[in-house]
């Protein structure tokens, strides 16, 4: 059975990473739904957060195929139950769609969104949530005159009581100081 | 981005010399033992070549005819010699060149170090003459890559390149390096790589696993090990003995686990898969314990992965993790080198004797024997079989010489009656299926073992693909043994278009040009055998010659491997003929 997966990628902060984790996905022809790349918490070790839709097995042997990377540290998998996980997405609407009415101020407030830029031409409106839910005021904008929407891929972190990674992760970055001491 | 932040080299290891980024190549090439390369110049290497030559003492190279020759000499020199295969080229075509034989190595697990010239680091991105995105390209076929753009960077990447490609499960490395970061001078100082922090090449064994491993095998009572390259590149092959004949298990083997075990060990019972012999495909689902010892279960082996080991509990012994579970489940994986999982097994395990189950086998290579095996190597027929002339040829060389082959049903037959007493023996490109692989990787093979003597079985088709190398045998005179099996067609797919598409020959008969008078050409001596009864004779006179030999062969044109497990049927659906 199918379901929505999101993987963790610790790599090397090397040029050419994004391609050696993407093209395992594209050589068994699987979508990436969403992707994040940024530079964890630990200097030169960047953190990829991956969306995939697909089956158990074969999550465990993407995961297997990333790890093997010579410039990954790990990849781990989670299931939506499993993790704390957020997008955010900024809607832009011409400010003259807020004068005319208290509508879209509602919605911004009702949907926890808010206001982050207003110039005398548009104003752009950011929320942060599931997919579903900015997907919801983006369907509830369109009538405004709505003229741009961009979401984010997403962003998580894991429920798990022990936190191995990140204590591993520690202990490198101890030694890296050390050498270069 | 700070490339060299994260393997720093420490500053008091060793004295700092001040050289251009060629000369640095060449020191880190001699510091990693390398003595023997292959390769092509060009413009944007022609730095590297111009600090080779004042090298020429420390550093021999080959020069070959193809950039394609380069990586498989490299290759056939790995896998005979347990060196890395070196391989010299230029950017652009010569590197593109490469690809194929790259590609071969990453699935053969070959250890092969590539360097290729890139344009002008300015250039990069701008389509310059002859620039391509080598990185880009050999991404997915390399175990890493990278391409260096500062001559201070070289030191570590190299090292780097040769461990990576050496350790662990080993493979292909390319390293490419802009036309500015061979010229340009910095403060040299090498050490070599010991580890990377995100790689793990060999994981520690897990004693439960082990454990639980040898509960299975002291219960089994039809156990079967199949024997994959593992072994090999893990020099195991004393440790494989040790176990197998503790135990009593019957080990069959993969087409590049071939000469880890001497062919006439008992317990060998030979070849896996769509070609392989009878007894172990089919006893493959009568087997109630499967053992992979350093295999990775390819489809060639299982056929149809559905009806494959149907009444086997499965130990995976493997090395990279992602091997297991990827094709066929491991009721218990034992990660680590069979280097050392095989001993601690051994230890553990109770001795045992299989002899019932042994002469299962027997009972199955003698009906193979019966209906096929005697037909192939003493033939009734006029026409010469593939199999009376490999077997004679191993004959010849005391079953002690190493075997190359190209691919196509020479090749099959080659693996499946030449004979072995050692280990290291085979060069074949098993996972690629590589037409045009076997002459360059014979050239390699040779100068990788010297005192050997190579046999170079090769297809009409395939000879054709690398046939310039023999310009590279002659200038170098590396006496390999070249046995061309000539049944002017493109034999294996023609075996197929026979079977099934009902004998359809779309583009596969060849008219050949006179092999003799190329070899003439070459000053390469040559002779052609048309009938069985100057077989024995013109064998003789190749393995009496000193040089380079071409022996042609023709064998029967329409002549078919068999066995043969059709694709999508299981093991047990092999058919005799
Ligand atoms: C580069 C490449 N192209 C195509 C093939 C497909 N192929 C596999 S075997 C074969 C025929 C080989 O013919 P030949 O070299 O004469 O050997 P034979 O089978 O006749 O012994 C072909 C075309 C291949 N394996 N490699
Ligand atoms: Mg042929």
């Amino acid at each position: 059975m199918k379901e929505e997966f999101t993987l963790t990628v610790f790599s090397e902060n090397v040029v050419g990473l994004l391609n050696q984790v993407t093209t395992v996905f594209t050589r068994r022809h699987i979508n990436i739904e969403s992707i994040t790349a940024s530079a964890s918490a630990i200097k030169g070790i960047h953190k990829f957060t991956i969306v995939i839709f697909t089956t158990q097995e074969q999550v465990e042997k993407l995961v297997g195929q990333i790890e093997k990377r010579i410039d990954v540290l790990k990849a781990y998998y989670f299931r939506n139950n499993e993790i704390v996980y957020q997008e955010i997405a900024l809607y832009k609407v011409p400010t003259k769609s807020l004068l005319e009415g208290n509508e879209v101020e509602q919605l911004v407030r009702k949907h926890g969104a808010r206001i982050l830029e207003l110039t005398e031409e548009y104003t752009v409106i950011q929320k942060t949530g599931y997919k579903e839910e900015t997907q919801y005021l983006y369907e509830k904008l369109q009538p405004y005159g709505l003229t741009q929407f961009t979401r984010s891929g997403r962003v998580a972190v894991n429920r798990l009581k022990k936190e191995p990674l990140t204590t591993w992760l520690k202990t490198l970055e101890e030694d890296r100081l050390k050498v270069e001491a | 981005m700070e490339a060299q932040t994260y393997e720093p080299i420490k500053k008091e290891q060793c004295k700092a010399v001040n050289i251009t980024g060629a000369e640095a190549m060449m020191e880190c090439l001699v510091q990693e033992g390398v003595e023997l390369m292959f390769g092509y110049p060009g413009g944007a290497i022609m730095p590297v070549y111009d600090a080779l030559y004042s090298y020429s003492d420390r550093l021999k190279h080959v020069l070959v005819r193809h950039e394609q020759g380069a990586i498989h000499a490299a290759q056939g020199f790995a896998r005979v010699s347990g060196k890395v295969g070196v391989c010299l080229v230029t950017s652009g075509p010569a590197a593109t060149n490469v690809v194929t034989g790259i590609a071969d190595a990453m699935i053969d697990s070959t250890p092969v170090v590539i360097i290729s010239g890139q344009v002008g680091s300015n250039l990069l991105g701008t389509d310059a003459f002859q620039e391509t995105d080598v990185i880009g390209i050999t991404q997915p076929v390399t175990k890493w890559n990278y391409q260096i753009t500062r001559a201070e960077d070289i030191p570590w990447a190299m090292a780097k390149a040769f461990y990576v490609a050496r350790s662990g499960r080993p493979g292909p490395v390319l390293i490419d390096i802009t036309k500015d970061a061979q010229f340009n001078k910095f403060d040299f100082r090498y050490q070599k790589m010991q580890s990377i922090r995100s790689y793990q090449p060999v994981p520690q064994p897990d004693l439960t696993k082990i454990n639980e491993a040898s509960h299975l095998i002291n219960l089994a009572k039809k156990p079967l090990a199949l024997v994959g390259q593992g072994v090999v590149l893990a020099n195991a092959e004393k440790e494989l003995m040790e176990f197998l004949e503790k135990t009593g298990i019957p080990a069959a083997w993969t087409i590049l686990g071939l000469s880890a075990m001497p062919t006439d060990h008992p317990l060998n019972v030979g070849m896996l898969g769509m070609h392989g012999n009878y007894g172990p495909n089919i006893k493959t689902n009568q087997a109630d314990l499967i053992i992979g010892i350093g295999m990775r279960f390819d489809d060639r082996v299982t056929a149809n992965t559905q009806r494959y080991a149907t009444n086997a509990r499965v130990i995976h012994m493997e090395i990279d993790p992602a091997e297991i579970n990827k094709i066929i489940h491991a009721d218990v994986p034992v990660l680590g080198t069979v280097k050392e999982t095989l001993p601690l097994l051994t230890q553990k395990v109770n001795k045992n004797e299989h002899t019932q189950w042994l002469e299962e086998f027997n009972a199955c290579y003698r009906v193979e024997h019966e209906r096929l095996i005697g037909k192939e190597l003493h033939p009734e027929k006029p026409e010469l079989t593939m199999g009376e002339v490999v077997r004679r040829v191993s004959e010849a060389f005391d079953d002690d010489a190493i075997m190359v082959t190209d691919v196509g049903q020479h090749q099959m037959v080659a693996t499946r009656y030449f004979k072995f007493r050692q280990s290291r023996s085979v060069v074949t490109s098993g996972g690629l299926g590589t037409m045009g692989f076997g002459l360059p990787a014979a050239i390699g093979a040779k100068l990788g073992a010297p005192e050997r003597h190579v046999c170079l079985f090769v297809g009409d088709g395939g000879f054709q693909m690398t046939i310039q190398e023999l310009g590279t045998i002659f200038q170098e005179k590396v006496p390999v043994k070249i046995i061309l099996l000539n049944n002017n067609f493109l034999g294996m797919v023609r075996q197929w278009q026979e079977l099934f598409f009902d004998f359809r020959y779309a583009q596969t008969e060849l008219i050949n040009p006179d092999f003799q008078t190329i070899a003439k050409g070459y000053y390469i001596p040559a002779i052609k055998v048309t009938e069985r009864e100057n077989l024995d004779d013109a064998i003789k006179t190749m393995a009496e010659s000193e040089g380079p030999f071409l022996l042609e062969v023709v064998v029967e044109k329409e002549g078919n491997v068999f066995p043969m497990v059709p694709s999508g049927m299981s093991v047990d659906d092999i058919r005799l003929e």
